[in-house]
């Protein structure tokens, strides 16, 4: 049987957004699939030597819940619903909002995405990484991890073309 | 059952068991089998999913408690 494969487009680059790229990558391989990801204007800080700087912003995000990830069960379970205005307002929002999500991830057991980052990388998925976006944005190669191929829409196509599965994310 | 060698998923969510079971069959030689426990509830399917599609053969899978074990027979 030929091996199947799977193309993945990555063009976010938050926090939460981080996820299905690389757990759809990482489980493929585990699959058999040979798996390729293009990394793409935001889907670049995926690709970052350093993940920290990945957020997630609930503003204007109406179907991301807000709870948090600690206290009593009763107090887990109230959606915190913040007016839009306020979340705006309030400096360091989107931190604090990071902060939690990332405790709502370990508590779970959710792996990090340094984690699947690295999952991927085990197992063979390749990373392309659109130089015309790299440019774009000013970003120089040292930012990003080794072993990334820097190429355009063309060479991206040559495997998408071929491929049983593919996903713009 | 038998078993070779041993995975402990507990605590660990979609799509963790798998990844670390692939990894762990890696390291099996053919025949071999391997047992996993897990407690996500979506690694029912998943492990049903995962041996079907890699051809490696799922010999058992059960709950009890809250905990799922599987069997995995490495093609």
């Amino acid at each position: 049987m030929e091996e199947k494969k799977l193309a993945i487009i990555a063009t976010k680059g938050t926090l939460d957004w981080a996820y299905p790229p690389f757990i759809l990558a990482s489980t493929a391989a585990a699959l058999g699939y040979e798996t390729q990801i293009f990394f793409t204007f935001y889907g670049l800080q995926l690709v970052r030597k350093d993940l920290g700087s990945l957020k997630v912003s609930p503003i204007g995000n109406p179907g991301m819940p807000m709870k948090m990830p600690f206290g009593p069960k009763w107090f887990k379970d109230i959606n915190w619903n913040i007016p839009n205005i306020l979340q705006c307002a309030i400096p360091g929002y989107e931190s604090v909002a990071t902060a939690l999500m990332k405790q709502t991830i370990a508590n779970n057991g959710v792996a990090t995405i340094p984690e699947l980052r690295e999952l991927c990388q085990e197992a063979d998925v390749k990373f392309l990484a659109c130089q015309m976006t790299v440019e774009l944005f000013g970003f120089e190669h040292s930012d990003f991890i080794d072993g990334i191929d820097y190429v355009g829409a063309a060479t991206f196509f040559e495997f998408a073309g071929d491929s049983d599965i593919c996903l713009f994310i | 059952m038998n078993f070779d060698k041993e995975l402990d998923a507990r605590g660990l969510n979609c799509p963790l068991p798998i990844l670390r079971s692939k990894k762990t069959l890696n390291e099996m030689t053919s025949g071999q089998v391997l047992k996993i426990i897990a407690t996500d509830p979506g690694s029912v399917k998943d492990f049903a999913a995962f041996a079907k599609q890699t051809g490696n053969e799922l010999l058992s899978s059960a709950e009890a408690g809250g905990e799922y074990t599987f069997f995995i027979k490495k093609k």
